[in-house]
């Protein structure tokens, strides 16, 4: 079991917090965050060409440069505690996942190197889906995925339909398609609901993938927690340098204990998180056993305990941090949408039961 | 294999090759502190012209891991080593090293520390036992609480007021005290679980010659703040899980048992409790992988601290709530270890530093927060309030 970083590993994550900080600051994420766009398409491309990030966690095989979760979690923490508006989550982490995961070589061959090299943004579409086989052997989708991450920027959709659960690709530009945006809580991660009316798709990897989906699943779970422990640890350090700026009653408010004590639990919970990220990383790239407990307890343990901090970040900075202007509703609202993201926590903590055997 | 790992296994053979007897005494504890000693696992950090070994904490560490699965009887050698002979190593004068060390690690001499009084609790600074110097010795006078294994101490390390004219933290100093002295008087003192883990002891004119000061006179409170160090880093250190009553494991298995899981709630509170378990283990194992690499936890070793408490408190809580009223009227020992380990849980929360203290500490050395102001900082013990008062002044 690994649960410090290598060097190598924290190297990457210093670069990835250098060229975020330079090309993607809070100014500019509010910016993206206000306006129509959902992602800097220059910042893309540097961090998908240059950094090679989108590509990182993908076979060799397939264009990517076949590092394992542990390297992955290294570079979500960062974007997860830069806020950066990206379809990174969609594209590189659950549509790549899945297409890794259904092992189906024609299918990767064609979608993957796109999906690394970022030229592709692809993502995953569940909902209540039925497919159709026609005459031809290819398929129709009948159904409303309610809820798609990057609905409207993704190309590729990858649609999870049928049960048992299959797999379909779609083109965004796929007839008798209807996209429709979604008003989202958290301005940095857009969805849409997607309309399927006898779209035609393909069919990717086996009818019933069951397996391949519940390994992607866990493997989202583990990526998404380390997410949620970068954004969990810049609020932390964010309330702590203004505990020390500001002043009331004469004092700096970190010395009153009200505050110091409610902080001091809050970083207790961040070595609780990120021993806990640390090992689930690990044990998907190591203990494929031991993944399916680790990815359940990251995200009941971690995605509640980042939603408590930010709230109590924004909480401690007092009416600033109501205010629109400030970056504290940012930090909260991500961390209320993540911890939803792949199922409410008592869904995390079902699974979790079920796999320690208590029900 | 590593050099690391090659001292681990045959550390972990050494130990096999040495079983605990099923109820050990204190002799037993010597004589078994005298064959580490003797195999060179007693003092692994210490200077050996010292007796000890001399090596890193990494075999230290290695040492303490492999100690993990077998039973060492030596907790009555625990302040000592822990505690006592760290601080003599730091400070202590080059008689004072070479008259006490090496028989602490043969199991020798037994050692006890004495810093807690009545009314000088989280504030320890704010003691009242007094040592006053009468040209020739110090006579020391007053009271102290809260000491392990003070019956079976051969000496203690103390800290007594010895200037009352200064503020508080100025007028302490360190002593080694023979705990032998017929003015030295040590009851046991009876807790919460109905035991007594711990003793209260008076004094009444022990005298003090003046080699025993350790460190400076009147520099005492620094070489406390030595000591209390050591303790919270082996306070947190040295939990051993599967001894829990109320972990997990052994609460899910009686559910199991009962058939209790049918009930969702009792699911439920099962995946808490798995949730700060494991959260906690986890967090452990980081911090020792970081120790191994050489990133050593200094105050972090606090949130050790603090986490263990309330996952002492919470399983407890949580395992009766589970298990129902029959954990708290039984008519075994067997049925009775969930209200032991409802009685003992306060103890882990405040010994060693409560969990508020443990929370100043990390807020203000992890996080680097700004301190709260000290009133009584700059002023002379004589006039402070301390302990506890009648009534608060209006």
């Amino acid at each position: 079991m690994k649960l410090i970083l290598t060097d190598e590993q924290k190297d990457l994550s210093a670069s990835v917090r250098a060229f975020l900080a330079d090309t993607s600051p809070m100014a500019r994420v509010r910016e993206i965050a206000e306006s129509a766009e959902s992602y800097d398409p220059a910042v893309w491309r540097r961090m998908s060409g240059e950094l090679g990030l989108t590509g990182l966690a993908v076979p060799e095989a397939y264009g990517g440069a076949g590092f394992g979760m542990s390297e992955l979690a290294v570079v979500l923490e960062e974007l997860g505690a830069a806020l950066t508006p990206a379809p990174f989550f969609a594209s590189a982490v659950l549509a790549a996942g899945v297409l890794v995961q259904l092992g189906d070589e024609s299918a990767a061959k064609e979608y993957l190197p796109g999906i690394a090299s970022g030229s592709v943004i692809a993502t995953l579409a569940e909902g209540t889906l039925h497919s159709r086989a026609t005459d031809d052997g290819s398929y129709l989708l009948t159904g409303t995925a309610p809820r798609v991450l990057n609905g409207l920027d993704a190309g590729l959709i990858l649609v999870v339909a049928d049960s048992p659960a299959a797999v379909y690709a779609v083109p965004s530009d796929a007839p008798d398609l209807v996209r429709t945006p979604l008003t989202t809580l958290d301005l940095t991660r857009p969805q849409a609901r997607l309309e399927f009316a006898g779209t035609p798709a393909r069919l990717i990897g086996p009818l019933d993938a069951t397996s391949a989906l519940a390994r992607t699943m866990d493997l989202a779970s583990v990526a998404l927690a380390a997410e949620q422990l970068g954004g969990l640890r810049r609020c932390l350090s964010t309330i702590v340098e203004y505990a020390k700026l500001r002043v009331q009653f004469g004092r700096f408010v970190g010395s009153f204990q009200g505050v110091k004590h409610k902080l001091a639990d809050m970083h207790c919970t961040l070595e609780q998180a990120e021993s806990i990220v640390r090992y689930a990383a690990w044990a998907a790239d190591f203990a494929p056993d031991e993944l399916p407990v680790a990815a359940a307890l990251a995200q009941s343990f971690v995605g509640p305990a980042y939603f408590a901090v930010a709230r109590d970040h924004l909480l401690l900075h007092g009416g600033i941090g109501f205010t629109w202007e400030h970056d504290a509703h940012l930090y909260y609202k991500r961390a209320k949408s993540a911890e939803l993201l792949l199922g409410p926590p008592r869904h995390h903590r079902a699974l979790l039961a079920q796999r320690l055997g208590l029900r | 294999m590593t050099d690391l790992d090659e001292y681990s296994r045959k550390a972990r053979a050494w130990l096999a090759g040495h079983p605990a007897p099923a109820d050990p005494s204190v002799s037993d504890a010597r004589a078994l502190m005298a064959q580490l000693y003797d195999a060179g696992y007693s003092g692994i950090t210490w200077p050996a012209e010292y007796g000890g070994q001399g090596l890193t904490e990494a075999e230290e560490r290695a040492f303490q891991q492999a100690t993990r699965d077998v039973t060492l009887p030596i907790n009555v050698f625990g302040i000592g080593l822990g505690m006592c002979g760290p601080t003599l190593v730091s400070i202590g004068s080059e008689e004072q090293k070479r008259r006490y060390l090496r028989p602490l690690l043969r199991g020798e001499e037994i050692w006890c520390q004495m810093f807690s009084e009545p009314g000088a609790g989280s504030d320890v600074a704010s003691l009242q036992t007094r040592a006053v110097f009468d040209g020739e010795a110090w006579i020391l006078n007053g009271q102290k609480v809260w000491t392990s294994v003070a019956q079976h101490a051969d000496f203690g390390l103390i800290i007594a007021r010895t200037d009352p004219e200064v503020p508080k933290h100025k007028g302490i100093t360190m002593f080694v005290i023979d705990m032998h002295d017929p003015g030295v008087d040590v009851r046991p003192l009876r807790d919460m679980t109905g035991q007594s883990h711990f003793n209260e002891i008076f004094f009444d004119d022990v005298r003090i010659a003046p080699d025993q000061v350790v460190g400076e006179v009147n520099g005492g409170w620094s070489a406390a703040v030595t000591t209390l160090l050591h303790e919270r880093v082996s306070i947190g250190m040295g939990s051993a899980r599967t001894d829990r009553p109320a972990a997990y494991e052994n609460v899910a298995a009686t559910a199991r048992e009962q058939r209790l899981l049918e009930d969702p709630i009792v699911v439920d509170r099962l995946v808490d409790l798995y949730l700060r378990e494991r959260s906690f283990d986890l967090l452990n194992a980081r911090m020792s992988q970081e120790v191994k690499a050489g990133i050593f936890p200094g105050a972090r070793g606090s949130v050790i601290k603090l986490l263990l408490a309330e996952l002492t408190l919470y399983s407890a809580d949580v395992a009766s709530e589970i298990l129902g009223p029959e954990t708290v009227a039984y008519d075994s020992e067997e049925n009775g270890k969930i209200a032991r380990a409802l009685a003992w849980g306060p103890g882990m929360a405040l010994g060693g530093g409560t969990n508020e203290i443990m929370r100043n500490i990390i807020g203000d050395r992890v996080l680097g927060l700004p301190r709260e102001p000290q009133v009584d900082r700059d002023m002379p013990f004589r006039l402070l309030k301390v302990g506890t008062q009648k009534e608060a002044e209006a």
